[in-house]
């Protein structure tokens, strides 16, 4: 077990850390929604996460990445989530970087993974459809066989930076009925090519995202990542990994959501005393902070059991998202209250913090959707 | 071979040769350790309806092994850290049930170690390891609950003697016991805890009388105390006159700890589930049948995942040498207020069957699921409220002003 932080992951979070502290205020995001920017994240910060190694944490040695794991990749996240970063680790590495890493063939792997570690390569998962929810079986995209391999039909929506990944990796349909957990495929399918249409949604959470409109898209054989059909494995896995990551990040938003609540509790006066002397609003900070240690254990719990490969991983990956998704909520709300009228004004960057808690809840399943997922794993 | 592998070896021997087949767990343990009946608290009213429990006590007593750590002039066995583990370790390996339990071993014997004075230890020490005297803690009184440090019973010098005065409540099990420890006020015109010591008294001394009192549960652990011109020889105090309260905090921190590690168990199944399959039924995949019940289950069990990653968390801190973080300020706070959602939503479980008292109708495990669940709603009272705690997490590890 290894739930706390050794010597060198406290150096990688403090270098984290310090880097998002200086490069990446939280005025940041303000900016780019302010400027309407397309692109939405910075390139050349991006190049140099790239010179810190980020992108290439969970890429085995072999593929050029620095071989570590989960609990190293949750520091630099939780850092992230810190200061609502809106460079792409999540969208690259986590789920198109992972989608290779865990389905591609030799390869596929070999040709991938390395520009995934340098950044020069932005890959996305693209499986989420219009009621689908958070399951991923419900498919309606289908592919069809065709000269030479596949053409795929189909809206994908929600999908994390596909504004800008070189790569989609696509779910589609090669067999059975919608909700069917069989005959689900996963390829890789170019932004360039011909019938892909990419449409920037504009969310609440200030998430960059994506809908991806399939019409035909021809690809080879080698575009399908794993066995045909058995696609919903691979994506749960993927998946899993990337909640870890996001959990991670949830984690980050909340402590700094947190501290600046704290910070306030310790500033503003009102009835000629701080307001952090209301024992109304002690209790409700010190209950704050209790879930954000049980938090951090979950996320702990979570990064560890995919680094050793436990067999309980699934499950402590959903009483991570579970424990964060509500943390990260009630923090975001409480936060709101506590700041009282300024809170709720759109100059105080607060806000930001509320909204991305329950965009992210809302992301890879909710707190009710990751306890009944557990439920049915402990096999009640 | 090494002296810890020939100490484990020896260990390993003298215990399946020495622990009585009746003394060792049955292969599936369940329910609070605690509670089962031939543990020994010790102390002069003890009685062994199971025989095994005296030979077993008297056996590992003379090794000095009821104390391991403690020092072997005083009772104990003399051994260093790395022993003590391998002894727990080859105990835990037989199933050896502990052959002495109680506030002698866990609180204030580990206080007259570090504080008491060299004629306290060779007097009280040994007693307390062969299992001859039980002891009970005489904190709270009357009006001093949660502001522990009001506390009203008085002591007066009178020669050789404390005489003293008042009343104490919620000492768990002193019609049992035969010494407390308590913190008794020598100084009043003096900041409230200045003012305290800390003071053993026997419970034979002219003038203590106690009443056990009845809890809404219908059991009766605790009792009240009272003390009326108690004379107490004043060589019986620990540590420095007026300088008791420094000694409580010591003690209050370690009984927080108890009473987070006796919820913190970990258990290889899963109560509530098998509660709920019972009285509520599955479907045909095994799947609770209300899934507003499997729901709030899953919840509760995976704060308890929570909370045990968090207790890991410390321990492993611990192991490499590093000071308990401030995540353990949560733990008494969260176990207690866990294990009470945990006995409610037993009781919700059970529905209509969770309201027997005692007699017909009702099976024995029913009547206890009711009154445990009564029982539980003074785990956040006891050793400090919640609300307490939660002023505690407020002031020290989150720096809100006064």
């Amino acid at each position: 077990m290894a739930l706390i932080l050794n010597e060198d992951q406290q150096l990688l979070k403090q270098m984290a850390g310090d880097f998002v502290k200086n490069e990446s205020p939280t005025s940041r995001i303000r900016q780019i929604r302010e400027s309407g920017d397309e692109v939405g994240f910075s390139r050349e910060l991006w190049g140099r996460m790239a010179e810190l190694g980020w992108q290439g944490i969970l890429i085995p040695e072999q593929y050029g990445g620095l071989g570590m794991g989960y609990a190293e990749m949750a520091c630099v996240l939780e850092e992230c989530g810190r200061k609502l970063v809106p460079e792409p680790l999540l969208s690259a590495v986590l789920l198109g970087g992972n989608a290779v890493l865990l389905g591609g063939n030799e390869a596929q792997k070999s040709e991938l993974l390395p520009k995934v570690a340098d950044g020069s390569l932005l890959m996305t998962l693209a499986y989420q459809e219009k009621g689908s929810r958070y399951s991923t079986s419900q498919v309606k995209t289908a592919a069809t066989s065709a000269a030479g391999g596949y053409a795929i039909s189909g809206e994908k929506v929600l999908v994390i930076d596909g504004h800008v990944a070189d790569k989609l990796v696509v779910s589609a349909r090669t067999a059975g009925v919608v909700d069917d957990p069989d005959g689900v495929s996963v390829f890789m399918v170019d932004r360039e090519a011909a019938g892909v249409e990419i449409v920037q949604q504009t969310t609440m959470h200030l998430r960059n995202s994506a809908i991806v409109r399939l019409h035909d898209v021809e690809v080879g054989r080698d575009a399908l990542l794993g066995a045909e059909g058995a696609g919903v494995a691979l994506l749960d896995d993927v998946i899993d990994r990337a909640t870890v990551g996001l959990a991670a990040e949830m984690l980050g938003g909340s402590l700094e959501a947190f501290e600046m609540t704290l910070e306030y509790l310790k500033t503003r006066k009102q009835f000629g005393v701080l307001i952090g002397t209301f024992q109304a609003l002690k209790h409700r900070a010190a209950e704050m902070f209790v879930e954000l240690e049980l938090g951090r254990s979950a996320v702990a719990g979570a990064a560890q059991a995919l680094d050793s490969g436990a067999d309980d991983a699934r499950a402590l990956v959903s009483v991570a998202k579970a424990r964060v998704s509500d943390l990260a909520v009630l923090v975001g709300y409480e936060a709101i209250q506590m700041h009282g009228g300024i809170g709720m004004t759109d100059e105080h960057d607060i806000g930001f913090y509320l909204k991305r808690a329950r965009g992210s809840e809302l992301t890879f399943g909710d707190s009710a959707f990751h306890r009944a997922r557990f439920a049915t794993i402990q096999g009640y | 071979m090494s002296d810890l592998e020939s100490f484990r070896e020896q260990t390993r021997a003298w215990l399946e040769e020495n622990c009585p087949q009746s003394m060792r767990w049955a292969p599936r343990k369940r329910g609070n350790p605690a509670l089962a009946d031939d543990l020994v608290w010790g102390g002069k009213k003890q009685t062994y309806p199971n025989a095994d429990a005296k030979v077993w006590l008297e056996r590992m007593a003379a090794k000095g092994w009821t104390a391991p750590t403690w020092p072997r002039e005083y009772g104990g066995g003399g051994l260093d850290k790395a022993q003590a583990k391998i002894l727990s370790q080859e105990m835990s390996a037989v199933r050896a049930k502990p052959p002495l339990i109680g506030f002698g071993l866990t609180m204030i014997g580990p206080l007259l170690v570090a504080n008491g004075s060299e004629e306290q230890k060779l007097r009280f020490l040994p007693e307390i390891c062969r299992g001859e005297i039980r002891w009970c803690q005489g904190y709270s009184e009357p009006g001093s609950g949660s502001d522990l440090a009001s506390l009203q019973t008085r002591a007066v010098v009178d020669g050789d003697d404390y005489v003293l005065n008042g009343q104490k409540v919620w000492t768990s099990y002193a019609d049992q016991s035969d010494w407390m420890f308590c913190l008794i006020r020598t100084d009043p015109d003096v900041p409230k805890h200045q003012g305290i010591t800390f003071i053993l008294l026997d419970m034979q001394s002219p003038g203590v009388s106690v009443q056990a009192i009845k809890l809404i549960s219908g059991a009766s652990p605790f009792c009240e105390t009272f003390l009326d011109d108690v004379r107490v020889p004043r060589d019986q105090v620990v540590g420095a006159v007026n300088d008791g309260w420094t000694m409580a905090k010591a003690l209050l921190g370690h009984e927080r700890t108890m009473i987070s590690d006796a919820f913190s168990e970990s258990s290889e199944r899963n109560q509530l589930v098998e509660l709920a399959r019972t009285y509520i039924g599955e479907d045909g995949d095994g799947k609770i049948s209300d899934q507003v019940v499997r729901d709030k289950i899953a919840q509760l069990t995976m704060n308890k995942v929570c909370f045990d990653l968090t207790v890991g968390r410390t321990k492993e801190a611990a192991k490499i040498g590093q000071q308990p973080g401030p995540e353990s300020s949560i733990f008494k706070y969260y176990a207690t207020e866990l294990n009470k959602d945990r006995h409610s939503m037993m009781v919700s479980v059970l529905g209509p069957q969770a309201l027997g008292w005692e007699g017909e109708g009702f099976e024995q495990d029913e009547l206890d699921v009711t009154r445990s669940w009564l029982r539980s709603r003074g785990n956040s009272i006891e050793g400090g409220t919640s609300e307490v705690q939660l002023n505690i997490i407020a002031k020290r590890v989150l720096g809100l002003p006064e």
